[in-house]
């Protein structure tokens, strides 16, 4: 579908402040795209920098409060393989440990009861979606796909959106799009505007996770209105990185995409979720994520619905991390399950 | 103890203190009394007077110190006067490996350091663990380097002497490194007293003093209150005082140190703008503002206490703090995750607390986070007053404290004079995206420091210090050296003046009356007519003025004064100027300041050569009028029009050649430090060559870019009068040279009370540099005087240079991060 068709999708969304779209309140309407706020959006580096780098010396989380920070970063986390070699195999594996992240006997020894911590989701290629699906029935865990021609988002529009289309149709309950990074480079707002509206569309009733590609947009104020864009346009979550680029989930980045989500918020009162991606490999680097989203959004964004993680090997790190709590020793890597 | 399964529901933060044990330990180590550090050794802690140590967020006691006695000063000074000389001899490599030494046992006890001043002051450990501790080490690690290099960088300078050094509460162990580090670099000796609240770090320094080998003497550390302090200070062997505390404090120590021959840095209060304007990154002006009222519990000298904001944005704003204040922990200060501790003593929480109240009956809006202090300890909230104005007391009062006041400009213009409008001159803070707007601001601000986009960055290259009441002199950087450096050639003012008084025998309070009086020396109220018949130059009478904004003004008092040649003859009369002639010229020359400092520095020289030009076409006639006012030779007449010619010249080179810094500070920005003019300058010319001291003074200050009210030599002021044509002629835009005739002692007083004068420069008597530093103290202007030592004018190598051009400007550090 060419772009200029997209147009119409603006106007046929409803743009008032709080308004809702298909009844689910859980859902960001977008609005219809506001240049001048755009064009406001300032990022100074440095100080945003020196903030980043004070919130892990401004807050520490210790003992049992780490451990309880700890699973909830589980409880947050995409669990995900995007690997070129993946297999039904290895997605089966991926699955079950999102079922089952913490052995019984963790589980006991952090003295959890009937509280049963699982991922808040699994995300894969569009190929493995079906494989995904079967492997989680009944958890309740949803799949997300990564789509639309990730992780470069530059084949056609058309096939972009029908690559959504059909993952929405194999079972996919949440989409991981990236977003034209020229459209940002260029400042080109309505072309991006209109990129994701259509995306927002083509997803129906799974939810819209925008990757911005923050690597790769040269500048923090760029990141900082790319995130407003995404958002004007209907995005349930903005994600930072596809995993793929030079630099992905950094601090500063996670700031700036934050302090956007709060401004949308006040002059909304809509809440879009965040997800930092690439990159966050420890127990530490969770915490300190949790800490800035406490910090610069408050304690609900340190729930699945409004945050992830997207990660890979953390989940054997917070393992590794809450062993230590529960046996006062330091923890191996082969003494957890594989994913 | 919470289970992980009820954590897990509210993800609270939860305690992490951090362990005290240590710091606990090397207390009771010394049974938690301590006695002073003099000459390498620990006197015994003495209980007569002793004071209790406090830890301010449990109101307990921590340990108790003696007091030092005047005794125990004496003792000090005489050990660090006994180390002078051997610490001197060590060289700057034998310094500098001390120095070395020093910071390098700082890193490996810092966390003894870090724990023992939050137990001591109440600050968070965060902030002592990572900004106060590595900065002391850093400064250690610079000056290092300095007392190495000094000897190539500064030839012909050494120390000052002995120092007395006095420091505040707020970073007790930082402010002892920004003094100690540059002192000892230099070469001279200190005897060190920190405050009375925040002893125990600077012990623990002695300690480390000890055990790296600093000399005996070299260091000694006294602990007291006020009257230690005022002992130290008054003391007559030491050579210079260095003060950072309170605008009140350093006014007495100003006026107690006046005419002793005592060098004196101050670094005193402030009430920081913070400036933020409408294309600013809003959120990170935020997170600034946290930076820089809510750092230290807002007990920071140059804390940004006044937030002038552009209207239209004050609502978001304010919307913001709150939401961001709302989330501020306080606590347990050695909990590393509060951002908040406590305030150091019951005593400052009670005048926090009484002048937020007196702000509230005014009708200031307060705003505090709904969270509660905790119950025990000195704790007071994040505080917002809104809804105030300029005169409000709280926009006004330096309250050190969490607390900060909201106003609105419309205009950059507006924002600079709102930032201007205070006594203080510390620090500010410029947040705007736009480079255009924020480097046109930030030169137009008065402060020794400007923060773009940043606020309370501090590093040893980079000297801080300020302007107006906020004292003068530097700390750190190039610039911070010279405050402990003093040309070799010359005597050393305390023990010159000590010998000159032990040859006149102690006729201190008359000394220096013979130079100027109180009352003019001119002769008579009126020459008797026929009296003067002897001379045969009766019949000139050239009707000298004053010289007032670019003009030739009557005196606003209607007398004059009679002035004779060496042999008592009449030559002419010269009007006898008064205040009120002081405050014209004062206005005038602050009316010319601006477009003077702000003048290109070519411009300022071109005007200087044209000044020499016409002083040279005219040397006959100076020449002919020196031979007759003070009986010069033909030949010294020559050669002091032909200095004065050069001198000008010189100086014109200079102007745009006396060039700004960029210290490399670690951090990701430029750090410029650039000179700025003074401002608006008193100078009173000695008695002696009328022609070439007047030109000294005046031809290094106008190529600086500062105005000046210059009064001539009272015997000989014709050569200055006769200077009114060649400034008429030479482009100098009026204002920016002013001359007022009369008693140099009547004028120069007027002049050091003025509080629209930003220095003077005194040459003459120790009695004039008495009084205009004893006068200086109202609005704490820059003095320089030289208490009746003789100065060799001819001498180009002490009259001429860079001495006098760092006197002639004052550094200002505009930093500038920058990042895409």
């Amino acid at each position: 579908m060419p772009l200029s068709d997209r147009t119409s999708a603006r106007v046929r969304i409803p743009a008032q402040r709080g308004s809702q779209v298909q009844g689910d309140p859980e859902r960001n309407p977008g609005l219809p795209l506001d240049l001048e706020w755009v064009r406001n959006v300032q990022a100074n580096r440095s100080a945003i920098e020196r903030r980043a780098a004070t919130l892990g010396t401004r807050r520490s989380v210790k003992k049992q409060w780490q451990a309880a920070w700890l699973i909830r970063a589980l409880t947050c986390m995409d669990l995900t393989t995007l690997s070129g070699d993946d297999t039904a195999g290895t997605v089966r594996r991926l699955c079950a440990k999102a079922r089952d992240p913490l052995t019984r006997d963790m589980r006991e020894g952090l003295g959890l009861g009937a509280v049963h911590p699982r991922v808040a989701a699994v995300c894969v290629y569009h190929h493995f979606v079906p494989t995904a699906v079967e492997a989680l029935e009944g958890s309740g865990i949803p799949v997300a796909a990564v789509s639309t021609g990730f992780p470069h988002g530059l084949s056609p529009l058309a096939t972009r959106l029908r690559e959504i289309r059909e993952s929405v149709e194999a079972g996919a309950r949440e989409i991981d799009v990236v977003i034209t990074r020229s459209h940002v480079l260029t400042g080109r707002w309505s072309a991006l505007y209109d990129e994701v509206r259509a995306f927002r569309e083509a997803c129906g009733d799974a939810h819209l996770k925008t990757i911005l590609g923050t690597g790769e947009l040269g500048t923090l104020r760029n990141v900082g209105r790319a995130s407003l864009v995404a958002m004007m346009a209907g995005s349930d979550f903005i994600k930072t990185s596809t995993g793929k680029e030079g630099v992905n989930a950094v601090l500063p980045v996670g700031l700036v995409m934050a302090r956007a989500i709060r401004e949308y918020r006040v002059r909304t009162g809509v809440s879009v979720g965040f997800k930092p991606a690439g990159g966050i490999r420890t127990a530490k680097d969770a915490l300190l994520w949790l800490i800035l989203m406490k910090e610069e959004l408050g304690e609900e964004w340190t729930r699945p619905h409004l945050f992830r993680f997207g990660a890979s090997s953390l989940l054997t790190d917070i393992e590794r991390q809450l062993e230590h709590h529960v046996t006062g020793r330091y923890s191996a890597a082969h003494r957890h399950p594989m994913g | 103890m919470p289970h992980v399964k009820e954590l897990l529901e509210t993800l609270e933060y939860g305690p992490a203190p951090e362990g005290e044990e240590l710091a606990i330990r090397w207390l009771e180590d010394h049974s938690r009394r301590f006695g002073h550090f003099v000459g390498g050794e620990w006197t015994e802690y003495d209980d007569a007077g002793s004071m209790s140590v406090q830890n301010p967020s449990r109101n307990a006691e921590l340990a108790r110190m003696s007091v030092a006695s005047p005794e125990v000063v004496d003792t000090a000074v005489a050990a660090a006067r006994k180390a002078l000389p051997a610490w001197g001899k060590l060289g700057g490599t034998g310094r500098a490996r001390i120095l070395y030494a020093l910071a390098r046992q700082i890193q490996k006890h810092s966390r003894l350091f870090a724990v023992l001043e939050s137990l001591d002051n109440g600050k968070p450990l965060r902030e002592t663990r990572d900004l106060d501790i590595p900065l002391v080490a850093r400064h250690f690690y610079h000056h290092a380097g300095w007392a190495r290099l000094l000897e190539s960088h500064a030839p012909g300078y050494g120390p000052v002497g002995v120092v007395g050094q006095i420091i505040p509460w707020n970073f007790p162990l930082l402010m002892c490194a920004w003094k100690v580090a540059p002192a000892l670099a230099t070469g001279n000796t200190v005897v060190l007293k920190p405050a009375e609240f925040t002893p125990l770090t600077a012990l623990l320094f002695g300690e480390l003093c000890a055990r790296v080998g600093v000399p005996a003497g070299v260091v000694n550390i006294l602990t007291g209150g006020g009257e230690t302090g005022a002992a130290l200070a008054g003391h007559p062997d030491v050579d210079k005082v260095a003060f950072t505390g309170s605008t009140e404090v350093g006014r007495i120590l100003r006026r107690q140190t006046a005419g002793s021959g005592k060098r004196l840095t101050l670094e005193l209060g402030g009430k920081s703008p913070f400036l933020i304007f409408d294309d600013a990154d809003l959120d990170s002006a935020v997170e600034g503002v946290v930076d820089a009222i809510w750092f230290n519990q807002g007990q920071v000298c140059c804390a940004g206490s006044r937030i002038l904001v552009q209207e239209g944005m004050e609502e978001t704003l304010i919307a913001r703090l709150r939401r961001r204040m709302e989330n501020l922990r306080m606590g347990d200060p050695l909990d590393k995750g509060v951002d908040m501790g406590a305030i150091v003593a019951p005593v400052q929480l009670e005048r926090i607390r009484s002048l937020v109240e007196q702000g509230e009956a005014e009708g200031a809006q307060i705003w505090q986070p709904s969270w509660a202090v905790p119950a025990k300890g000195c704790f007071y909230p994040p505080t917002l007053c809104t809804g105030v104005s300029p005169a409000s007391l709280l926009a006004q009062v330096e309250i050190f404290g969490p607390v900060v006041t909201v106003l609105t400009f419309r205009t950059p213009d507006e924002a600079v004079e709102l930032a201007n409008n205070t006594r203080y001159g510390l620090a500010a803070s410029i947040w705007s995206e736009n480079i255009n707007l924020a480097l046109d601001i930030a030169p137009r601000i008065h402060a020794g420091t400007v923060w773009v986009n940043c606020t309370n960055l501090f590093d040893a290259a980079s000297g801080f210090g300020g302007v107006r009441e906020s004292g003068f002199g530097r700390e750190g950087g190039e610039e911070g050296l010279w405050e402990y450096l003093r040309p070799v050639k010359a005597p050393a003012p305390v023990a010159w003046l000590r010998e000159r008084r032990k040859k006149q025998g102690n006729v201190s309070a008359d000394e220096g009356r013979d130079a100027e009086g109180t009352a003019p020396t001119g002769l008579a109220p009126f020459p008797i007519p026929g009296e003067d018949s002897g001379s045969g130059s009766a019949a000139l009478d050239r009707t000298a003025k004053l010289y007032i904004g670019g003009k030739q003004v009557r005196p606003d008092g209607g007398y004059s004064l009679v002035v004779t040649d060496p042999k008592g003859h009449p030559i002419s009369e010269v009007p006898r100027g008064n205040r009120k002639d002081i405050r014209n010229g004062v206005e005038a020359a602050r009316k010319a300041q601006g477009g003077w400092g702000a003048t290109a520095a070519h411009t300022r020289a071109q005007i200087l050569y044209y000044l020499a030009e016409n002083l040279e076409a005219r040397s006959g006639e100076f020449q002919a009028r020196l031979r007759e006012v003070v009986g010069a030779s033909r030949k010294d007449a020559r050669a002091e029009v032909e200095a004065a010619v050069e001198r000008l010249f010189v100086y014109g080179g200079w102007a745009d050649k006396w060039e700004g810094r960029v210290h490399p500070t670690p951090f990701r920005n430029v750090t410029l430090a650039l000179p700025e003019p003074v401002g608006v300058l008193g100078l009173i010319a000695p008695p002696e060559r009328p022609l070439l001291a007047a030109i000294s003074l005046l031809a290094p200050a106008l190529s600086m870019g500062n105005t000046a009210v210059l009064v001539p030599s009272e015997p000989a002021p014709l050569l200055a009068t006769d200077l009114y044509q060649i400034l008429d002629t030479s482009d100098v835009p009026g204002g920016v040279v002013n001359i007022v005739t009369g008693g140099s002692r009547e004028l120069a007083g007027v002049l050091a009370l003025h509080d629209d004068v930003d220095g003077v420069w005194a040459f003459g008597s120790a009695e004039l540099a008495r009084e205009v530093e004893a006068q200086s103290a109202g609005n704490l202007k820059r003095t320089w005087v030289n208490y009746g030592i003789p100065m060799a004018w001819d001498d180009p190598q002490v009259a001429q240079g860079p001495a006098f051009l760092r006197h002639a400007t004052r550094i200002k550090n505009i930093w500038v991060p920058y990042g895409a």
